[in-house]
This record gives C-alpha cells, sequence and structure tokens, in this order.
C-alpha cells in the first residue's frame, strides 16, 4: 500500500488493470471453451454439407436450412415450397414447453412460498426434500413417470378403484403428459428462484398492505408479486428454455405424434443415418428462437416498468 | 375532564401467550379519544406486541380489546380503522411516493384519481410534495419516516399506532420529528398510540404513559405523574435518573414516612399505602430535587463529603459520601453557578433535600 502511494497514481491504476485482467482469465477462458466454441462450432456445421454416414464434408452449403423451410419434391428439382413439418414441430415445441412452464409456475409458486414461510430451521430440510427425486438419472424418472400414467399403470387403478372413472384415462402419448413430464423434469428449476425471492421477502410489506385495507389477495398481487417477480422470471426461463429443446419427455410420454424440436435435433446426431448439418441448423434455429422469445419478454418488461413509474 | 372523552381503545384482561412464554400477562387499560398515548418499556417487555394485538397482526390469547366500543378480535388487520407507521417504515419498494401514501385510500374505495389527489395533500403537509414521483430508496431516512407516517395518515384512520418510528433517526432530527409528530397529533385530532423505548421522547410526547416491563403494566399516568411520583422501582430506575437508595421505615404518619439509611441517617420521606412501619424497602429522590450546604438548613439536611464533580453540559452532577452511609448524587445546573457554590472533592457538606422530594416504593 505504502509502496504504490509512493509511486504514484497511475502506477498504482496500471498494476490493477493489469491484475484485473489476469484474474478475470478463468471466466474467459471458461466462457469461451464452454459457451462460445460450441456454439461457433454448430454454427459452422450447419453451413456445410452432410456426409451419409454421419459427420460432415467441409463444404459449404445452405442445404441443411433450406431443407428446413423448403420442400423441394422427392428429387429436389420441384418448385419449393414452404415445408411446413419442422415449423410445426417448431411451433409445438414453443406450445408444450409454455405450458410446462405455466404449469411448473401455478404448482412451484405456492410450493416455493410455502417453504420460505416455514420456521428457518425447517425450510433447508423442505428444499433438500424438493431436491431428492432429482438425484436419480432423468431417463429412469421418465420411465417412471410413463409407468405411473399408463392405462395399466398405478394412478389409473387408483381411481378406478375409488370408482372416480369407469375405464381407464389414456394419458400416455398425448400433449398432456409430455407437459406432465416436463413439468415434472423441471419443477425445481421454478421453486428454487421463488423460493429465493420469497426468503428475502421482506413480509413487513405484507402487513403494512393489510394495515392499510388490502385483502390478502390483492396484497400478493399487488405487493408479494411485483418483489418477487425477478424469482419468477427467473424461474420460468429456467423451465422454458430447457423444456423447448428437451427430447426425453416428448419421446416416452409423448409418442410419435408429439414430436418436440429436441427430438428432432437428438436424431439428426444418433447412429449412422443422422443429418449433422441439418441438427446443427435446428440447433441454430431453435437457439435463436429462444433469444427472440426472451427479447421480447425483456422489452416488454422493461416498458412496463417505464410505464409504471 | 379528560374522562368525559370517549374510550378510543379499551385493553381488558388482555394476555398474549406464545405457546408457554407469556409475552403480556394481563393487561387493563384504557386510551382516550384524541390523546398521544404512549407505552414504554425495555425491549422485550410487551410493548409492541400490544400494539400489534390493537393492529390485528397477533390475535389476543385471553381477554378483549375494544375499538371505540367495539370488539375487535374478529375483525382482520384491512377491516380495522387503525394504521400503522411501521419501525422499517414497509414502504412499498416499487410504487412511487405518491401511490405509496395513496395505497390505503384506494383500498378503501376512492377511485385512483381521488386517492392520488389526497395523497398529494397529505404529502404537502409533511413537505414531501416534491418527492412524489421517486421511489422509497431515492429518500433518506427522514424522509422515507414522514413517507410512512403520510401513508398511515391519509386513510384518515381513527386511531394510529406508531411503532419505535423514530428509532432510526439520528438525534437532531430525532427531536425535531417528536416535535414534529405532536403537533401533527393536535391538528388532526387523531388517536396517537406510540411505542417507544426513549423515556425521554416519551415524557417529550405524551399525554399520558404506561410504562411496561415483563409483560406487566408498571405505572399509568401522565408524564408528570410517572417522572416525580414513580410507584415503584422499575418506573424510578427506568424514567430519568434518580437515588435509589435502600430505607428502613421507622413510624409512618399523615402521609410521611420516617425512616433511616445505612449509617443511621434519618429522613421523611412520602408514604404509600402499601407500605407500614418496620419495613425495609427503597426511596427515590431526583438529583436536581436535592442541593448542598456548608450547614444544615431549614429542610431535611444528610452529613457527607463531596467524592466527585462531574461535568454533563447543562448539569454539574455532583458524587457525596454520607458518613458510613451511601453514596447520593446532587445535580446543579449550570445556570445556577454564582447562586449556587460548587464544592470542591472532600468538602464536608450537607445534602438537603426539599419536603416530598423523596419517595417510598414498592419493590
Amino acid at each position: 500500500m505504502a509502496a504504490g502511494a509512493a509511486s504514484g497514481g497511475s502506477a498504482t491504476t496500471d498494476t490493477y488493470a493489469e491484475a484485473k485482467t489476469w484474474l478475470l482469465m478463468p471466466a474467459w477462458v471458461t466462457i469461451g471453451i464452454f459457451v462460445l466454441a460450441p456454439v461457433l462450432m454448430m454454427l459452422v456445421y450447419s453451413f456445410l454439407t452432410k456426409e451419409f454416414r454421419g459427420g460432415v464434408i467441409w463444404e459449404f452449403s445452405l442445404s441443411a436450412y433450406d431443407q428446413f423451410f423448403f420442400d423441394r419434391g422427392l428429387f429436389g428439382d420441384d418448385p419449393p415450397k414452404i415445408e411446413w413439418t419442422y415449423i410445426a414441430i417448431f411451433w409445438r415445441s414453443i406450445w408444450q414447453a409454455g405450458a410446462a412452464t405455466l404449469l411448473s409456475l401455478v404448482i412451484g409458486f405456492p410450493t416455493a412460498y410455502f417453504i420460505a414461510t416455514q420456521p428457518e430451521k425447517t425450510r433447508a430440510m423442505w428444499v433438500f426434500l424438493i431436491t431428492i427425486p432429482y438425484w436419480v438419472n432423468l431417463l429412469i424418472r421418465t420411465v417412471s413417470m410413463k409407468f405411473l400414467l399408463r392405462d395399466q399403470g398405478p394412478l389409473n387403478d387408483f381411481l378406478l378403484s375409488i370408482g372416480i372413472i369407469d375405464s381407464p384415462l389414456h394419458i400416455v402419448n398425448t400433449n398432456f403428459a409430455v407437459q406432465l413430464g416436463l413439468f415434472y423434469s423441471y419443477l425445481p428449476f421454478m421453486v428454487l428462484p421463488i423460493y429465493a425471492a420469497v426468503e428475502r421477502y421482506n413480509f413487513s410489506l405484507s402487513e403494512a398492505a393489510a394495515d392499510l385495507y388490502a385483502t390478502k389477495w390483492v396484497t400478493l398481487r399487488r405487493i408479494l408479486l411485483p418483489a418477487v417477480k425477478p424469482g419468477v422470471i427467473a424461474g420460468c426461463i429456467l423451465v422454458f428454455v430447457p423444456s423447448m429443446g428437451s427430447f426425453l419427455a416428448p419421446d416416452l410420454l409423448g409418442g410419435a405424434k408429439n414430436f418436440m424440436i429436441g427430438s428432432l435435433i437428438e436424431e439428426q446426431f444418433k447412429g449412422n443415418a443422422g443429418n449433422w448439418p441439418f441438427g446443427a441448423a435446428a440447433s441454430m434455429i431453435l437457439l435463436t428462437m429462444v433469444l427472440i422469445i426472451l427479447m421480447i419478454f425483456a422489452r416488454q418488461q422493461a416498458k412496463a416498468e417505464k410505464g409504471a413509474s | 375532564m379528560s374522562d368525559e372523552r370517549e374510550n378510543a381503545i379499551d385493553v381488558r384482561e388482555a394476555v398474549k401467550r406464545y405457546g408457554d412464554f407469556t409475552a403480556l400477562k394481563t393487561i387493563s387499560l384504557t386510551i382516550k379519544d384524541n390523546e398521544f398515548f404512549t407505552l414504554l418499556g425495555p425491549s422485550g417487555c410487551g410493548k409492541t406486541t400490544l400494539l400489534r394485538m390493537i393492529a390485528g397482526f397477533e390475535n389476543v390469547t385471553e381477554g378483549e380489546i375494544l375499538l371505540y366500543g367495539q370488539e375487535i378480535e374478529n375483525l382482520p388487520p384491512y377491516k380495522r380503522p387503525v394504521n400503522t407507521v411501521f419501525q422499517n417504515y414497509a414502504l412499498f419498494p416499487h410504487m412511487t411516493i405518491l401511490d405509496n401514501v395513496a395505497f390505503g385510500l384506494e383500498m378503501r374505495g376512492n377511485s385512483k384519481a381521488d386517492a392520488r389527489k389526497r395523497a398529494g395533500e397529505v404529502l404537502e403537509l409533511v413537505q414531501l410534495s416534491q418527492f412524489a414521483a421517486r421511489k422509497p430508496s431515492q429518500l433518506s431516512g427522514g424522509q422515507q419516516q414522514r413517507v410512512a407516517l403520510a401513508r398511515a395518515l391519509a386513510p384518515q384512520p381513527k386511531v394510529l399506532l406508531l411503532d419505535e418510528p423514530l428509532s432510526a433517526l439520528d438525534l437532531k432530527l430525532r427531536k425535531a420529528m417528536q416535535i414534529e409528530l405532536k403537533h401533527l397529533q393536535r391538528e388532526t385530532g387523531i388517536t396517537f398510540i406510540f411505542v417507544t423505548h426513549d423515556q425521554e421522547e416519551a415524557l417529550t410526547m405524551s399525554d399520558r404513559i404506561a410504562v411496561m416491563s415483563a409483560g406487566e403494566l408498571q405505572q399509568l399516568g401522565e408524564a408528570r405523574d410517572i417522572y416525580e411520583r414513580p410507584r415503584n422501582m422499575f418506573v424510578a430506575d427506568f424514567i430519568g435518573e434518580t437515588n435509589l437508595l435502600e430505607v428502613s421505615v421507622d413510624a409512618v404518619e399523615g402521609g410521611r414516612a420516617k425512616c433511616h439509611l445505612g449509617g443511621g441517617h434519618e429522613l421523611t420521606c412520602n408514604a404509600v399505602d402499601e407500605i407500614g412501619a418496620g419495613s425495609t424497602v427503597h426511596m427515590s429522590v431526583r438529583p436536581e430535587r436535592l442541593f448542598m450546604s456548608d450547614a444544615p438548613t431549614e429542610s431535611e439536611s444528610l452529613k457527607g463529603t463531596v467524592k466527585e464533580n462531574i461535568y454533563i453540559g447543562t448539569d454539574l452532577s455532583t458524587i457525596i459520601a454520607l458518613a458510613d452511609g451511601p453514596d447520593f448524587i446532587v445535580r446543579t445546573s449550570n445556570s445556577d453557578r454564582g447562586i449556587k457554590r460548587i464544592f470542591e472533592p472532600g468538602s464536608d457538606i450537607y445534602v438537603n433535600m426539599e419536603q416530598g422530594a423523596a419517595r417510598l416504593l414498592i419493590d
């Protein structure tokens, strides 16, 4: 310290700047290797030519994107028409992921609120209980879910035995089963950020609202929700984004009719029948879509904030 | 005269228990309409619990609380015509100052425009109009405090509850706010119930004070009563500075008790009904009610030696040891210098007390 002060202010600043550069290196290297490199690789691959047994030929081509958006007939020489197959899969993915996110929010918010309002000692235990199922492999959990929901499964057996239904509910191989599977896969990602936000919430604000003649419902809507909004948004993003690209739940619970974009991409890289550039292009389109959705969301958020003040 | 006023709050044998712990032990008190009433006591004495019971945040384990004659136990907080100024202010962080103040009015069914207009008027009252569009985090502690006050006053509650609202402010600001609050109470005519652990604050502001300790009401009265005629040891000790000494009561006659201190010094105290001759109790005499002299005076005089003089700004505090007896503290106002002599340490002097200055206390 004393030496730094003696050698003048600018020297000290330089030393700090240099130290800052070096100390930030691990972060930059991590981001470079684990974030930028894979995305760049995918971007490059999506513009290459496919090799028939998987892999790529290093030759520039737009055919992956062309295949995604246009239908040129069986031999590729018809005039191009818009290819709706993949766009429909995309649309279904957005819709399914959105429904799963909504389901997670409806179930996850009260759960998070419940945990956050427990005595401090028991909160850790509740969080622990929420995460226990997630120690089991996702594949196993999704298969178990299928067993649970199938026509002769425990759920239907139970409902039949207590006489609520006369014939088994067909849940497996429906959109709803996929939503349920996605909801179950990513629920903690909804609960934990909301829990963290509610735990930080100053409950005397709720008391103040009640004191000022606000009912519980109004207090929830006008005081609690705005205060924990960052947690809710984080939870929704953390559930929506992986749900969009998920392939286990749609594959196992949705059947062939409920194909999602994740399954489409997965198929392109599996075995020898895949089309790597096409998979990469679909991934890039997925990435772009997610970014666009998040940006629209963020912009609306900013607009709402501006309107409020 | 004050007895003719309506009772704003009537607490009848209210008890509050949390499991095995009793926070309030059978409290009964009435608070008059248009009164500045203070609940005073150290932390953990139950004063905030009582306030929260009136607000509706805590239920009453036993007994009842009446608000203008109406039993309120079954009313949730949002149906009680009382508002609270919270200790940490609890301003809504995502709302502007104006919307904070308008919130209660809006909840009471005023239109948004009307609520905002009235809120603007209340902000003017606390001189914060220019901050109406800001968020709470952009205001200083003192300003936030006034917003909290404005927000609680805006719906014109019948009773305003204040939970140590000034404790986070610095001394100067606190003093200014004490006066401002007192004026505000007179202007609005709203009953104020003020909770504090600061005895000076309580004495400055209150019409009446309830001194509480360990979940019990120790004494209830006007500031002067509490200070000059403390009922028991706790009140005498908690409020202001005092000489608290053990005495033996020799005889009680006509409201006066003849007593002696350790070392055989005799003195006369104001008697209380509960204490008879032959008992050993404590007595209290305020340091400013004592004066020193070279020779015995017509007042009661006790012989002693000056131990130490302590300069404390407005006053000079002198510690005197009675021969074979306890120490006394005597306060001399510095404005009396020249009239009253300053005695150097080591001087032999007499401690004199006016009649009625010393009081016996219940333990």
